[in-house]
């Protein structure tokens, strides 16, 4: 059942193999972190909030059907048509089909994790339609053929020398030219023509109105703005899950997202689309592509609250470890370790181990979901399916067999004391030691507990303790 | 009051004097105290590599061995958790595991709830300690307030550790990131494990700890197994020992 595919324990060893780049990762995330514990603490309803979004979600969750109709039906009467995509491939064909439409080839597209999961880009690009990502970090890493590595820092692990190196050889920048504020000039030189040439534009969304009809997209950079509207069309991509009941409810999110996601207050831009601009279209297309399935899953619903801020990468500190590269999913790090194996269990089976269940994701989700509790269901769930490798199932039975007979137990206990004290090093410390691979064994004591609580509070060993008082 | 001592497997086998340690300060306490022997493992390594049915027969045992006892203490946050918030996946809802349940105490949680201690007259430690918040203590059991939570909440285990006269609390620079042992995480993740480690050593020797504790001396085992491979001057102590009165314990020497 191995797939073909690198699991999570080599690509992070490849990373970490780098202490110097992965110790500047690891800060670099810490510090969006601790700019999210400053934001998050000056709110003293905080708690209170993520409450109420982990309430209001499940709320939406259960009543999904009647509020995506819902939202049809208000989106319509404000002149946007609405299109329905059951997956990823049926989202592809109604973009291609809306471009083909409106006689598109230069497309403009702002951040939308919705068309990475779609793997929308290459399927345009396969079927002659240029896509430009504005988002600046998305597309330092198009022009590098990189999949971000971050849902909201796209290119967090790409340092400034090396977007230098990239702009030179693509935009034309003078060489070792390092300097962000100089770069980021560059890129906007650049994306500007690209926003004059498209002929549409394609964002996601970060929350759909139910109520109202109404999309809002967030942005730091005004990108999506610029591409909303420039070109004539704009087409959103959205997934059914980021819907809210109503216009009050969407302040809930918005004052959790951009403080979970970069400690900021709110983000620079929070647009709202009520329809076409005069003269212009716009197409919504709401995506399933395996929404429902988590829905009906009771264990791991909760995971379609996800805003996508992506705090519980930021502070996992085995993603800040270990890269969101070495995740091989669309979304890295905690939830992009729930929902991937949830998809594709045997492509990424490794992922709900890349953690040591610290809680620490839990703990900082805007909208509750459990994480942490998710992550260990789903080594059950991939055991119980064959996906956890038969020797580790083996050996496990093995130990709760030996661990159901307290003598044998302490047996093997004392053998392993024995080992400890006596066994050559190079037999202690061979190949199949990972663990002595950086680290000491424990230096064995002469005994054990048990065996120095018998000779020291009189009581032999017994299978149950029967005394009465 | 009937207390039944629960000692992980691990410190059973590996680490005795904790588990001494453990008993020594119930006993102190004027508690009447018993090891039930028939017990190993609360099966939190088979239910966290998803082997429901191998930690299900373990469980099973720890309800039957628990059951005379009025309250059950473990001198670690991990094991406790297990059972409090993990046992109900293995195991049917009933009476039994709830008492279970409700009646297992990490060891600072009974001190500090059940015993509510203002005082410790048996131990003076005049160190700079470096306490490591094991995550499970935290943030399964609630042992005190997350730094991604805001709302507040005693800390117990510091609370309990600040009545040792003389000891003095190193303040880090990351107060509670994990220190990546995890489980077999520790192996499966050897790499990311190893540098979670070491980092967390880095703070506490920055922030001045002559010693570096915690409630849970699995993390201690993995982040003592670094130190000594790295020569380093910092010794470590599970919180019992510190509570027991038990000296700095001097390092052997280790090869590389």
């Amino acid at each position: 059942m191995k797939a073909a595919t690198l699991d999570h324990p080599e690509l992070a060893a490849t990373f970490t193999s780098d202490n110097e780049r992965t110790h500047w990762h690891d800060q670099a995330l810490w510090f969006v972190r601790a700019k999210r514990d400053r934001a998050a603490s000056s709110i003293p309803e905080w708690e209170y909030l993520r409450e109420l979004a982990s309430k209001v979600k499940q709320h939406t969750i259960a009543n999904l059907p009647e509020l995506l109709e819902k939202f049809e039906q208000e989106a319509t009467r404000l002149g946007a048509r609405v299109h329905w995509a059951r997956t990823a491939e049926e989202h592809n064909q109604i973009v291609l089909q809306l471009l083909r439409e409106h006689h598109a080839t230069h497309v403009v597209k702002s951040k939308s994790m919705l068309t990475e999961e779609c793997h929308l880009n290459p399927f345009l690009e396969r079927n002659g339609i240029e896509v430009i990502d504005t988002d600046l970090g998305e597309r330092i890493v198009q022009l590098r053929h990189e999949p971000p590595s971050h849902i909201v820092l796209p290119a967090i692990h790409i340092k400034k020398e090396e977007v230098g190196t990239t702009f030179h050889e693509h935009l034309g920048t003078p060489a070792g030219l390092a300097d962000p504020q100089a770069l980021t000039e560059a890129a906007r030189v650049h994306l500007r023509e690209r926003f004059l040439d498209a002929e549409v534009g394609i964002t996601g969304a970060n929350f759909a109105v139910a109520e109202t009809g109404g999309i809002v997209v967030c942005t730091n950079e005004g990108n999506a703005d610029l591409g909303a509207v420039l070109p004539n069309v704009h087409i959103v991509c959205v997934g059914i899950e980021k819907l809210v009941p109503r216009l009050q409810d969407l302040a809930v999110y918005t004052r959790l997202l951009a403080r979970s996601a970069t400690g900021q207050p709110i983000t620079a831009y929070t647009s709202h689309f009520h329809g076409p601009r005069p003269g212009g279209k716009l197409e919504i297309v709401l995506v399933d592509n395996g929404r429902s399935t988590l829905r009906d899953d009771e264990e791991f619903r909760d995971a379609l609250h996800c805003i996508r801020c992506g705090a519980c990468m930021n502070t996992c500190p085995v993603y800040r470890r270990s890269g969101g590269h070495s995740y091989q999913s669309t979304v890295p790090g905690p939830i992009g370790s729930v929902l991937s194996p949830k998809q594709a269990p045997a492509s990424h089976q490794s992922l709900p181990f890349a953690c040591s269940l610290c809680g620490s994701c839990t703990d900082v989700c805007p909208v509750k979901i459990p994480l942490h509790h998710q992550l260990l269901a789903l080594r059950r769930q991939l055991a119980d399916t064959h996906h956890v490798a038969a020797s580790k199932r083996w050996s496990m039975s093995m130990c709760a067999w030996l661990m159901s007979y307290p003598r044998l137990f302490s047996g093997v206990g004392a053998l392993a004391r024995w080992s400890l004290a006596h066994l050559p090093r190079f037999v202690l410390y061979g190949r199949h030691n990972s663990w002595g691979r950086a680290r000491e064994l424990p230096d064995p004591p002469s005994t054990s507990f048990r065996a120095w609580y018998a000779a020291h509070r009189g009581h032999p060993s017994r299978p149950r303790p029967e005394r009465s008082h | 009051m009937r207390i039944g001592l629960l000692i992980p497997c691990y410190i059973d086998q590996l680490y005795p004097d904790v588990g001494i340690a453990t008993l020594e300060i119930l006993e102190r306490l004027g508690l009447e105290v018993d090891f039930p022997s028939a017990q190993t493992c609360c099966g939190q390594p088979m239910s966290n590599t998803g082997c429901t049915d191998a930690a299900r027969r373990l469980a099973e045992r720890v309800v039957d061995i628990f059951e005379p006892f009025t309250h059950v203490v473990c001198p670690s946050g991990s094991c406790t958790a297990m059972i409090r918030l993990h046992y109900g996946d293995l195991l049917p809802d009933g009476p039994r595991l709830t008492q279970l349940q409700t009646k297992t105490y990490e060891l600072c949680e009974f001190l500090h709830d059940v015993m509510q201690v203002k005082s410790w007259p048996f131990a003076r430690f005049p160190v700079r300690v470096g306490l490591h918040v094991s995550c499970h203590g935290l943030r399964e059991l609630r042992l005190g307030r997350s730094s991604e939570t805001m709302a507040p909440r005693p800390d117990k285990v510091r609370d309990v550790l600040k009545l040792v006269d003389g000891i003095e609390m190193v303040s880090l620079e990351r107060p509670d990131e994990c220190c990546g042992f995890g489980g077999t995480f520790a192996v499966s993740e050897e790499a990311v494990s190893a540098v979670m480690g070491r980092d967390r050593i880095a703070d506490h020797r920055a922030a001045g700890a002559e010693v570096l504790t915690a409630a849970d001396m699995s993390c201690l085992m993995h982040l003592d197994g670094l130190i000594r491979r790295d020569h380093l001057p910092l010794p470590v102590m599970h919180v019992a020992q510190i509570l027991a009165g038990r000296p700095i314990p001097v390092s052997k020497k280790s090869e590389t």
